[in-house]
């Protein structure tokens, strides 16, 4: 199901961790979908000097959190403002539709953390990460159900194809 | 390659006895013909399918044989019995009650018949998956002509009181039908004695081949059939029966009638070992299910702060073989309704894992197992942001 270089991002993930004194964090999902992902950067000179995740999901979670963290390794801040979810599963050698979602994280999580980076050093929020909670796609993304692989068109809760029910309602 | 894999999946990837190889392999080579023929050719295959239907009879305690139907596994079964029965009653009325951790062949079946007006309602379940009767009866209205509650669940092994259930069915005339397909050649199910009306079972739980399976159907229920044309089956499901399948069916079932009991023992002592030795070697978790009204060879075990599907492949990286019911790995966006239905949260849904005991496995299975599974879970905390927070507040 999953391609070498997931697996070998899988068994031996890259920069898992935190860092003490993070200059930026960024958290996305959340453990009701089953995935979340956290990410910490250290900046020098309008670089990331360091970074480091920690994931609670799937292998492909994990795999992207960690592929992730290595494409944004050493990069400046433009540069790692440019890397999107589309990069990194490709980097991956692509992963399966139906995990395409869990994919969504990695990128996600680096752009909320370069954005707290942003805020702090401007003052403007506190430092706490920005937690985002429902399932959005960024422009251009796609979404595909993961019953059937048809192509789900957004913000739509029941599969055209199939008529499953594809977005949990996450309020209890 | 695959016998140094240690099987803790025995629900999915149920092996085939050996015995039951060669009496499908003797089938192939009889070349037997079809059972409805009208000449020589089909005596034997008619002899040959009587016989195994005789067999089948045995395991459930069916008053004939006669009132079992084969069918292509256990999805087929629980198919035929939702729709069927619930078309047969249509002009009585349209409402069916079940219970909330169904398997997905019920729900599905029944989420098709809403599509057609069909209205459903769902009864609860206790902490330990267990449904209480009484709302059963509670739920049960005039036009009712359904009521669908499975015999145990294969994410948490909790067995239902079926019998107390069929009486109120019985009591108001509804007609009941159980999904049975974990349970039968596991437990011991008599159909006579469970009071039930339909009963779905499924060749593949008890070591026979996948796409062979059966429904039990009371005298005097009346089902629609799935699939018209001729009238194998009693008229209940046309088709030229899967002979090879069935005959592997009917071995699997002898052998089961015959080896019950050390079977239950076998695995019951599996389980409870691991489950007396689990806290050893890994803490944070709950254990799912009934303690004791439950399948003997299942443990359901939620894994806190981590995630399902990352657990089994690192565990097939050590060459056990076990499953999940996380989102993820069932390749759905949702957490397991049976987890959530018993109280799990989303995050420990996530992160359970479900071991299913076989003949095979051994105590040192079981040590090895749970070896493993220490430094897998170990590994994938360490990754984890929710450990990670539990242990930095303490």
């Amino acid at each position: 199901m999953y391609s070498k270089t997931v697996m070998d991002h899988f068994r031996k993930p890259r920069n898992v961790g935190t860092i003490e004194n993070p200059d930026g964090v960024g958290e996305v999902g959340n453990p009701l979908c089953g995935d979340m992902m956290t990410i910490h950067l250290k900046i020098e000179d309008d670089r990331i000097d360091d970074i480091k995740f920690q994931t609670f999901g799937c292998g492909a979670a994990i795999a992207v959190s960690s592929m992730l963290t290595e494409l944004a390794k050493g990069k400046t801040l433009d540069e790692a403002r440019k890397i999107t979810n589309k990069d990194v599963a490709n980097a991956l050698e692509g992963l399966p539709k139906n995990k395409l979602h869990c994919s969504n994280l990695g990128a996600d999580a680096l752009q909320l953390a370069i954005k707290n980076y942003e805020e702090r050093k401007s003052g403007v929020a506190a430092a706490e990460p920005v937690r985002q909670e429902k399932h959005e796609h960024r422009e251009g993304e796609k979404c595909y159900c993961p019953y059937c692989d048809s192509q789900l068109p957004e913000g739509d809760a029941v599969c055209p194809s199939c008529h499953l029910n594809v977005i949990q309602d996450h309020r209890r | 390659m695959t016998e140094n894999i240690i099987n803790l999946d025995h629900m999915s990837a149920n092996p085939l006895l050996p015995e039951v190889q060669e009496a499908m392999i003797h089938a192939i080579r009889a070349d037997y013909g079809n059972p409805s023929s009208q000449h020589k050719l089909g005596d034997k295959a008619a002899e040959a399918l009587d016989k195994a239907r005789d067999s089948v009879s045995r395991l459930l305690n069916s008053p004939s044989p006669k009132d079992v139907v084969f069918t292509s596994g256990g999805t087929e079964s629980v198919n035929l019995a939702v729709k069927g029965a619930a078309w047969a009653r249509s002009d009585k009325g349209k409402h069916i009650v079940t219970s909330n951790i169904e398997h997905n062949a019920v729900l599905r079946s029944l989420r098709r018949l809403k599509m057609m007006d069909y209205n459903v309602s769902s009864v609860p379940v206790d902490g330990y998956g267990r449904v209480n009767p009484e709302d059963v009866a509670k739920a049960i209205k005039k036009d009712t002509v359904l009521v669908t509650i499975m015999h145990s669940n294969n994410e948490i092994g909790t067995i239902q009181p079926i019998e107390e259930i069929a009486r109120i069915t019985q009591e108001k005339s509804v007609i009941f039908h159980t999904d049975a397909v974990d349970s039968v050649g596991l437990v011991p199910v008599d159909v006579q004695k469970l009071g039930v009306d339909l009963l779905s079972f499924a060749s593949n739980t008890f070591y026979g081949p996948t796409g062979a399976g059966g429904l039990f159907v009371r005298r005097g229920t009346k089902i629609w059939p799935l699939l018209d044309g001729g009238v194998q089956e009693h008229n209940k499901r046309a088709g030229a029966e899967n002979l090879i399948g069935i005959i592997g069916m009917a071995t699997a079932a002898d052998i089961a009638v015959r080896d019950m009991s050390s079977r239950i023992a076998h695995t019951k002592k599996l389980k409870a070992k691991l489950l007396e030795e689990l806290p050893r070697y890994v803490d944070e978790y709950i254990v799912n299910g009934h303690p004791e009204e439950s399948l003997p060879n299942l443990v359901s075990v939620s894994l806190k702060y981590i995630e399902g599907e990352s657990v089994v492949l690192m565990l097939d990286d050590e060459n056990f073989a076990v499953s999940t019911r996380s989102a993820c790995a069932a390749g759905a966006l949702q957490a397991s309704h049976v987890l959530l239905s018993i109280g799990r949260d989303f995050a420990d849904a996530q992160g359970t894992l479900v071991i299913t005991f076989g003949v095979d496995n051994t105590e040192a299975d079981v040590t090895r197992f749970l070896t493993a599974l220490k430094d897998v879970v170990t590994t994938l905390r360490d990754i984890s942001p929710l450990y990670g927070k539990k242990t930095a507040h303490g």
